[in-house]
């Protein structure tokens, strides 16, 4: 086991632990707002990257590919990035509008269930719209591979955790600097009594679907790079475990989001490498496939130790971001 | 009313008297063979390729003689609907009702095993073009099929990987929680050890269905300097994990298995896997002699490439007629005749078909070269060689 060995998984694990924070801040943001989870949010993730697909094939049809492009692969990516980003929005503000906000006032079971009855209706809706058979996503950048004294990083690599950190930092500007923001960190402080001195609830509610599912949109269309293959129900397992990092970070708490989900990924890869030398060491016979069984049995020891996760506060009545 | 009702019961008597008669008349000298394949239903494909290669097969021979009388070869193509309780249906009606001399039929395991037992119960031979699943000719001297299995694709590959590549060391990476690529995983390592020693299958890593991060498991293969990739996966997994290997640094060959060859694989996978090879059961691209001929005229017939169901498909017809031919001579009493049809089959030898030599194993099973093809510059599947058995 040589340190190239461990270099090159904490790669890996990075690229992997960007996909979920990105996906785990939606989830904390709700949280933090309406103090429930939005659990349709894994499929607006896939109807992120099923948007990125749509989006970057109509430019690409627009402004030519190969040899005859108009504008450089980055430039059609940026493009696609931004415009799938803002479409994206708007699913989250529908999803709102219509799941969520006629039921604000209900018992809480009824609004949690409401986003798994989305996520079938947008996983549905997809299948009989496009086929349910898996799609390419085009590579819309050459992949380039850098060997680097042994460990391998590719150029999609680097800009996914670079866009990643460069959203997330984004977001951070977005709820300390902006009015906006400081009527968020207001409303998850105390959601009975700001509405009543003039910030608008259902703004700013509608507001915060729009930033965690345009976040979505961004990992749908990064995920696409790194994975070339959709599917309608890529969103389901993934939306769970970023789940997981959302309430690992501490609910309602952007940066533990972030910082949960570098950490689920990190466990999640750092695994499979344990696994192996733990079967040198001991000569035992565990297959890589007992991956998840290992990483979810360990965030759920550290939940056990840590009950409000990493950033949580310990009585979770008031919140802040 | 009443006339026209007793008008209705005239013709009706009409059109059975003279069905009957008509079959009175075929039966002395026609050969009824039964088709149990998906016309409608989740895979109208498969019925679609299987009569097609059928109906090209009477065009080209209506007749057969067995021992010095000449039949007129008749076929009964019946829907199963892609359903396990259909197929016993059609198996049984077309055995009771028909009276078929043999069914060639189901195509895939799922139908292929439940009316494989029909036809064994009432020792009528047939043949299953497609199912791979051993149980469906397990201890049933009646049923054949004709396709290799998968514990011998299993060392196919292995062979490959050593002769071809000059593989010493071997990793797979696999679906742990699918029985097909969990099969195929484990019975290439017994034959790759075989021929290396154990511990040469250097890594065996596993994933679980759905998984689209191989990033892990590809770096402990590197780690472990192997000189071949063995990917027993479907065409939603290749794509992925053929990049995963890519941008760890693999650079050495990956090989796949028939299931390579299903679905969309070059759509999804693109340039990524070109240049890779997998085993399957014929390759329509490269063919050549006999296979060609077939190739040419299937696609002038029917405007499309045959898949691998027609190719399997004309060649268990042609196992079919070479058995009833082998009898030596049809005694008309189709109980006897069918048993006699049965010995033949399990005696066939080196039977030359379009997807390679055949004879059967005493479990029905051909013994068959395996196809290996490889993904060319232009993303078809060109055939690179054949291996057989040793």
């Amino acid at each position: 086991m040589t340190v190239n060995f461990l270099m090159q998984n904490l790669i890996n694990a990075l690229q992997w632990g960007s996909f979920y924070a990105l996906i785990a801040l939606g989830y904390s943001m709700v949280y933090s707002i309406l103090m429930l989870f939005n659990f349709a949010h894994g499929d607006i993730f896939m109807v992120g990257a099923y948007i990125g697909l749509g989006v970057s094939l109509g430019l690409l049809s627009l402004f030519g590919s190969g040899a005859a492009a108009v504008l450089p692969g980055w430039v059609v990516l940026v493009l696609t990035i931004l415009i799938s980003m803002f479409l994206t929005a708007f699913v989250g503000i529908i999803v709102e509008r219509v799941g969520y906000r006629p039921l604000r006032e209900a018992p809480r079971a009824s609004a949690a269930i409401t986003g798994l009855m989305i996520g079938i209706i947008l996983e549905t809706a997809n299948i009989l719209f496009l086929g349910g058979s898996r799609l390419k996503f085009p590579q819309l950048i050459e992949s380039v591979t850098y060997n680097i004294g042994g460990v391998y990083v590719t150029n999609k690599k680097i800009m996914i955790v670079l866009v990643s950190i460069g959203l997330m930092l984004a977001l951070h500007q977005l709820i300390t600097r902006t009015k906006w923001g400081m009527a968020m960190r207001a409303m998850a402080y105390d959601y009975v009594v700001v509405p009543l001195v003039g910030v608008p609830m259902n703004t700013i509610a509608a507001m915060t679907f729009a930033i965690g599912s345009a976040l979505a949109a961004a990992a749908g269309i990064l995920f696409g790079l790194a994975y070339p293959v959709l599917d309608p129900y890529m969103g389901v397992s993934f939306g769970w475990k970023a789940f997981v990092a959302a309430i690992l970070g501490g609910r309602g708490s952007i940066m533990g989001a972030c910082i949960a989900g570098f950490m689920l990924g990190f466990i999640e890869i750092m695994t499979v490498p344990a696994i192996q030398i733990m079967n040198r060491l001991f000569s035992l016979n565990i297959g890589s496939n007992f991956r998840d069984l290992i990483a979810y049995s360990i965030v759920l020891l550290i939940l056990i130790f840590r009950p409000h996760g990493l950033f949580g506060q310990a009585y979770s009545a008031k919140l802040r971001l | 009313m009443r006339k026209f009702s007793s008008g209705l019961l005239l013709s009706l008597v009409a059109v059975i008297a003279f069905t009957f008669v008509a079959v009175d008349a075929g039966a002395a000298d026609t050969i009824k063979i039964g088709f149990n394949i998906p016309l409608t239903g989740d895979n109208p494909d498969v019925g679609a390729s299987s009569k097609n290669a059928a109906e090209m097969y009477l065009k080209k021979n209506p007749k057969v003689t067995v021992g010095g009388k000449t039949y007129a070869l008749k076929f009964f193509y019946d829907d199963n609907e892609y359903k396990a309780e259909s197929a016993v249906k059609v198996s049984t009606k077309l055995i009771t009702e028909e009276g078929v001399l043999g069914i060639i039929g189901p195509q895939s395991s799922s139908q292929a095993v439940p009316a494989g037992e029909v036809a064994n119960n009432y020792a009528t031979p047939m043949i299953s073009p497609w199912s791979t699943n051993p149980n469906t000719t397990l201890n049933r001297p009646y049923v054949f099929r004709g396709c290799f299995l998968d514990p011998f694709q299993g060392p196919v590959i292995a062979n490959f990987a050593t002769d071809e590549l000059g593989a010493k060391k071997a990793a797979v990476l696999y679906d742990i929680a699918a029985d097909y690529p969990k099969g195929l995983a484990e019975f290439f390592k017994e034959a790759f050890e075989k021929i290396h020693g154990a511990g040469s299958v250097v890594a065996f890593e596993s994933f679980t269905t759905g998984d689209k991060d191989f990033s892990a498991q590809m770096t402990n293969i590197m780690m472990t300097g192997a000189d071949v990739l063995f990917v027993p996966q479907y065409y939603s997994e290749v794509p992925l994990i053929v990049r995963a290997a890519k941008e760890m640094g693999w650079t050495k060959p990956i090989l796949g298995s028939d299931s390579w060859g299903g679905g969309d694989l070059m759509g999804l996978c693109g340039d990524d896997c070109k240049g890779y090879y997998f085993s399957t059961h014929y390759a329509a691209a490269g063919a050549k002699g006999a296979t060609k001929t077939f190739i040419d005229e299937y696609t002038a017939a029917y405007g499309k490439t045959p898949d691998d169901v027609a190719a399997l498909t004309w060649d268990s017809l042609g196992l079919m007629v070479q058995a009833i031919k082998d009898t030596g001579k049809l005694s008309g009493d189709i109980k006897a005749d069918r048993t006699k049809v049965k010995d033949a089959l399990a005696s066939i030898k080196n039977f030359p078909g379009i997807t390679g030599n055949m004879t059967f194993t005493p479990e029905g099973d051909p013994k068959k070269c395996a196809v290996v093809v490889k993904i060319n510059d232009a993303g078809k599947f060109e055939f690179f060689k054949s291996v057989c058995p040793k």
